[in-house]
Order: structure tokens, then sequence, then C-alpha cells
């Protein structure tokens, strides 16, 4: 393969959360490697075999790290294979992926695990890290192989949807995968008090007549969960923290020096439950979408940093298991094209800066799994997005690159174009092509 | 070992019996007690190479072995030991036999010491049992295992074999590793081995550490390689197969992968090395063939011979407190 040539990113708004900075600058990449940054300033006098592009003052930030993408391969590849949501990714500034592991079969071993990186490097798109199965076939019970998934490649443990009920599990879980230095996920949900529920517990979900749940499910989950994580030391993150209260819960173990870290997932940032609207089964979520006084909340603490990252929450799910009665119909949004603008929204309406929501897709992920990238500083690997900031977009669903198209950004007005998408120094994407 | 220490012939006339009526716990014993043991046992280890291996210490005594969980190796141990010092010897195993249909332990000893054994050598799989017994009868009782508690003459032989291949217990560095949270063997041998003036390590996953070891006076590690750095014995532990159910270990393949004794692992160890084990070996499990089987490193068939050796002093030790009582 022929080496890409050197290429030099002029004009461009940098954005890099590590130093915080956010301004005017350029970069060079050679060999998928960030090889030079100017910031303030542009390169001069370059030489002839660098390949030059000129931003015109488009945002040059980390390609974007998104911890919870599921895809249906193996076992649902009609939902999403690996190439449809790496190719939905790299349209939409995200870089790197962390596969869910509740496949069929899950990804519970190290075989399974391998699997997984073999494809993703046959596919040759964007970074794709498998998250392995905490217990073994999710079923909250016995402990996956931990270790060994580790050696092959595993980022982190989580058993997805699925929460580990049994305490004693999930404290051996915890104390066994803090040997390993392993990340453990765990979404947190009282199955009992969620049961079937659609939406959240309220005078909507009531009048609506949708079986709902208290929010109260989540944190009394996340208090035993962070409980459990300050009693083993381990590494714990809340997947998906989701309402006030668990932010109150999640502070207070924060102060504690608790080893926790918590994400939230861009449609509980963007939508409240009343998009559910008219029995609108794409704003069907699980965990469902909360009061607009949780999603107020959720996202101050974003911006004061409780919250450590954002996530897609990518969850493909085709027409036939959409289009049902509310009740019926499978939750989920697809999210990794939408991300990004998305995210957007809240640098537009001035709610939190620039560099801390790029920050919470980019550093604070790979700060977590422990990876080199999330930065725009020498020496780091060139995963880059180039986006104007301020282009409108209005999202159909039908033109996005996922299998599955139920988003329930579906008709919203973004702002926030990618332009180009960099994976290790090439180009995966191009608005051009 | 030397020609001061006691001899099984100065055992009738020596000076400070055994102090206790019981064998119950390595930890209720000090330097000296555990040291005249090992000089008794070096002895019976000679003596039993003998072609004749009969003596009278226990002449006349009526030694009862009851034994609530299945074991070999230990059993016969003991009934050997008490056979080589002369003692009738009674196998009781209430589990197969009627007696303690919906009798509770504390019957069982009432019952038993109607008869009048001198020694009750009891394994439970309760904590404490042992020591319930042991205030309930007139007869001296011998701890050979009580629940996750002790197994306090498993930790003398293991103290045995190691002075016998270094000289010394001061000083050494002990690994024990893999399941010590069920493990009555580490419990005891922690107490012996700190006693003796040796550095301990428990070393395996944090799901098979007990929570507060760090309080034991050993160091704790979750790593092989950083816990058998140096140590001049690995000690390993039975991983019981169904931890894989209770989610304490995920897989018996991970387990060997991560904490179980090759080669590899064992090269971290000082030159020198002894490997320990206290029975039965999960091979392939905790530890690997090539290291059980090297008789360079092993010390796992020395262990079997060292334990009749080792329950004949304690047995002899407490004859005489008998006859001096």
């Amino acid at each position: 393969m022929a080496r890409p040539q050197p290429t030099a990113f002029q004009n461009a708004r940098l954005v890099d959360p590590e130093s915080r900075y956010d301004g005017p600058g350029s970069l060079i990449v050679s060999e998928g490697v960030i090889a030079d940054v100017a910031k303030g300033r542009e390169f001069k006098n370059l030489s002839g075999d660098v390949r030059v592009i000129d931003c015109e003052g488009a945002m040059l930030a980390p390609g974007l790290i998104d911890l919870r993408v599921k895809t249906g391969e193996p076992g649902a590849e009609p939902k999403e294979t690996l190439k449809s949501a790496a190719q939905a990714a790299a349209a939409g500034g995200v870089t790197s992926m962390v596969v869910q592991p509740d496949t069929d079969p899950a990804i519970d071993d190290p075989a399974m695990v391998d699997f997984i990186l073999r494809r993703a490097r046959d596919i040759e798109l964007v970074n794709v890290y498998p998250a392995g199965a905490a217990t073994k076939g999710l079923k909250g019970q016995q402990l996956a192989e931990i270790g060994l998934m580790r050696d092959a490649g595993c980022v982190f443990i989580t058993d997805v949807d699925h929460s580990i009920v049994d305490s004693r599990v999930f404290r051996r879980i915890l104390a066994y995968a803090k040997a390993f230095d392993m990340l453990v996920a765990h979404r947190p949900a009282d199955p009992w008090l969620t049961g079937d529920a659609g939406a959240t517990e309220g005078d909507f979900a009531a009048r609506l007549g949708i079986p709902a749940a208290p929010t109260a499910a989540e944190t009394i989950m996340l208090e035993r969960d962070l409980a459990l994580a300050e009693l083993t030391g381990a590494r714990l993150l809340v997947d998906q923290i989701t309402c006030a209260a668990s932010l109150e819960a999640l502070r207070r173990a924060k102060d504690r020096g608790v080893k926790v870290h918590a994400s939230v997932s861009i449609n509980h940032l963007s939508f409240n439950e009343l998009d559910i609207g008219d029995y609108r089964t794409f704003a069907k979520l699980d965990p469902p979408l909360r009061s607009e006084a949780d999603r107020q909340a959720l996202i101050d603490a974003l911006a004061d940093g409780l919250i450590d990252v954002v996530v897609s929450a990518h969850a493909p799910a085709p027409a036939e298991d959409k289009r049902l009665p509310y009740a019926e119909a499978a939750p989920g949004s697809v999210g990794l094209e939408t991300l990004l603008p998305a995210l957007l929204a809240f640098h537009h309406d001035e709610r939190v800066p620039l560099v801390d929501l790029i920050r919470a897709v980019t550093l604070a992920p790979a700060q977590l799994l422990n990876l080199q990238a999330g930065r725009i500083a020498p020496g780091a690997p060139a995963d880059l997005v180039l986006c104007d900031l301020g282009a409108p977009v209005i999202v159909d669903a039908d033109k996005l690159r996922s299998k599955s198209k139920n988003s329930a950004f579906d008709g919203r007005r973004l702002q926030g174009q990618v332009l180009m998408t960099l994976v290790d120094g090439r180009a995966v994407y191009r608005t051009t092509d | 070992m030397t020609a001061s220490a006691p001899g099984i012939d100065d055992l009738r006339s020596r000076t400070f019996p055994f102090p206790f009526r019981h064998f119950l716990s390595a930890g209720d014993l000090n330097i000296v007690q555990v040291t005249e043991l090992l000089d008794l046992a070096d002895h019976f280890v000679d003596f039993n190479h003998r072609a004749s291996k009969k003596l009278d210490l226990l002449k006349g005594r009526t030694v009862m072995n009851l034994f609530f969980e299945p074991s070999t190796r230990t059993q016969s141990s003991f009934e050997i030991a008490a056979k080589r010092l002369g003692a009738d010897t009674v196998n009781m195993s209430p589990r197969s036999s009627s007696m303690t249909k919906g009798e509770t332990l504390i019957d069982t000893a009432v019952t038993l010491n109607a008869m009048q054994p001198d020694i009750l050598i009891v394994r439970h799989g309760s904590s404490g049992a042992a020591a319930l017994l042991a205030q309930k009868v007139g007869c001296s009782v011998v701890n050979a295992g009580d629940g996750q508690h002790e197994h306090p003459t498993q930790a003398l032989l293991d103290a045995l074999a190691m002075r016998r291949a270094f000289g010394t217990l001061a000083g050494l560095t002990v690994a024990i590793c893999g399941d010590v949270a069920h493990s009555r063997v580490a419990r005891s041998n922690v107490a012996m081995l700190s006693v003796l003036g040796a550095e301990v390590r428990l070393v395996g996953p944090p799901t098979l550490i007990p929570a507060g070891a760090e309080h034991w006076g050993v160091e704790i590690h979750h790593d092989m390689k950083t816990g058998l750095k140096g140590v001049d014995v690995v000690m390993m532990l039975r991983l019981q197969l169904e931890r894989m159910q209770g989610a304490l270990v995920p897989s018996t393949r991970e387990y060997f992968r991560f904490y179980g004794l090759d080669r590899e692992r064992l090269s971290y160890a000082a030159s020198g090395a002894k490997v320990m084990h206290p029975g039965p070996m999960n091979r392939g499990v905790e530890i690997d063939s090539d290291v059980a089987d090297d008789p360079a490193v092993s010390l796992i068939q020395n262990q079997v011979e060292m334990g009749v050796a080792a329950r004949m002093a304690v047995l002899a030790s407490l004859a005489h407190r008998l006859d001096n009582a």
C-alpha cells in the first residue's frame, strides 16, 4: 500500500480537549499520526510533497469515540452489520466505536472478541473495539472470561441492557475485574420496577395509557452499584444516567472518591418524554425519555463535568420492529450519524462550551479505554473530524447509512455538517462522496 | 535433626510436656511449641524408614477418627500415625452410619465420649466444630480440618517439609496461591509460618482472597508475576470446581492462564524455589504436571510423607500430656 502523502490542514478552528484549546490553527498529518500542530497560525514554507487542505475555518477536532454502539453482527445482520455501522460512523465523524456484546452469540469469550476485531480489520473503515459480556451469555450468573477477553482486545465489560440483579455476582464481577484493571459498565435499572415499561411514570404516560416506570428504578440500582464500586475499588462506568435523582447519587459518590464515571446518551440530552407525542415509536427508548427537568439537569451535569461521556446509544431496529403499536415496538434509536450535530446544539445554544462537548465524545472516552486518541497533539493518532459548525442539516432518516432507519432525530433541524473524517490519516468520509 | 533435639526415647522424660489438651489451631502455638513438634516429627521421619515401625507411646490408648467430611489421605495418615505409635484405632464416618440420623454434633460427641476414647480426631464441614466438640468431651481433640477455619496438622507437615528443604523457616518468603478464601490450609499456614518467622504472601484473584486479609500481616497480590517475585516457596491451593458456579472464577482455562503454576510462573520465584500443594491436585487447573512432578522443585510427595510424621508428633505429644496429667 502506497504511503499517503503528508497533508497539512490549514486555517482550521482547532478544538483540543486535552489542552482545552479552541481557536485558529493548523496541523500536519503524516504516516497515520498527527505530526505537527500550529496553534494560532498556519504552516509556512511547506515542502512540495505536502498536500494542503484549506479548512476555511471549519472545526478540526479529534474523531469521536462512541462507547455504546449496537450492530446486528453476528446474528442479526439485516438490522445492521459492522460495515454499515462503520459507514454510518465515518459519516458522523465517529472514528472509534465500541460495539456491544449482546449479539447472537454474545461476545463473552476471547474467540468472539477476536472475531469482531478480525471483521473490523477486513472492513478497514473506523476503529472498532469490542466490549465483552460481564457474565456468560449475559445471564447475570457466571463470570465471563474477563482476563482472556482483555488479552484478546476487549476494552470493557458490560451486560448491556441486562441488569445484573444478583448483588453478590455484581460484587464479584467488580472485584475480579479490578485485578485486570478492567472497566465495568453497568446500566442501572431495577428490572422488577421497570417491568415492560416503555415510558417514564407520570402525567403524560398515564394519559397515553403506556406502561411506565419511575426513575427510582434507575436510582435504586445506581446506589447499589456505587456502594459496590466503593467496596471493591473497581472502575465503574454508569452506562447512561438519565435523571436528576441519579445525578445526586453520582455526585456524592464522586465526592467520596469512588472510581466512577458516567455516560449519557445524546437522546436523553436532546428529547424529553413529550417527544413520544402521538405514540411516536422512534422516540421509544430504553431507558425511556424523562421529564424536561431531568433533561435540563443532564445538560447542566454535562457542562460541569459530572457526566464524563456522551454516547450515541446507537440501537438499530428495522421498520418491522418499529411500525407497531407503541407498547409492542422495539426501543432504541440509531445515532452514529447524528451524534455530533445533535451535540453541537448545546454549543449553538451557548449551554456548554464547545471544547467541553468535544471532550465528552473524544478525550473522556479515550481515557476510560486507555487510548492515545482523543487529542490534537503530535504523536496522537490522526483520527480527526472536520466539521462545518454552522451548516444547517435536516435529518432525513431515509438517507442515513445505517441499515435500520429508526432515528429519533428524523426531521430534526440541526447545525453541523461533517466535511471529512480521517482514521489513522486515511480519509474514510468526505461530503463530496 | 541435631543431637540436642529431643529423641523419641527422650519423650517419656520430657521436662516441658505439651501444654494443651487439644490440638485445634495453629494460631494457639508459640515458636517453642512448634519447634518442639517439628524436632520430634523429624525423628519420626527417620523412624518411619525403619523396617519395623512400631512404638508403644500410645499403647493401650484408643484413637478415634471422626470424619464428617470424606477424606482419604488425611484419615489414613492419622490412622497410620496412631497405629505406629501403638494405639488402637477406630474409624467413624458419621455420614454413612446410622448414628447421626437426626443427631446433633454434640449428641454424637457425647455418645462417642461414652466409649472412652483417648484422642478424637475430627474433621467437619463447619468452622469451629472441633472446638465445640472439645468443650463437650473428656478426651483430647485433634482438629483435622474444620470448615474454612483451620487444618493445623497440615500447617505442621508443611512447615516440616519446608524446614527439611531449607534448614529454617526464618526469613523464607512463602506465597500461598489460589483459593485462599475457602482454604483452611491457608489460614493455618499463615498462622504457623508467621510464628516461625517466614514472610507470607497471598496470591489470587480478588474474589478468592477474603476481605480483611490485608490485616493478617501478609502481603496480598492479585498478579502471579508480582506475587511470586523472589519467593522461596510457592504453595498452591486446590481450586474447587464448584467455584465456577458462584461467579468467583470464569473458567478453568482462564484460571490456569492467570493463576495456574507452570514453569514460566515458577521462574519469577527465587532460584531454588520449591513447590507445594496440599492435595489432591487439579492438574492443568492450578498446577501444571510438568512442575508438580519434577522432583527437583516439587515437595508435594514429601508433604505426604511428612504428614504421617507430623501427626505422630502431635499424637505423641498429646499422649505424653495424658500420661502426665
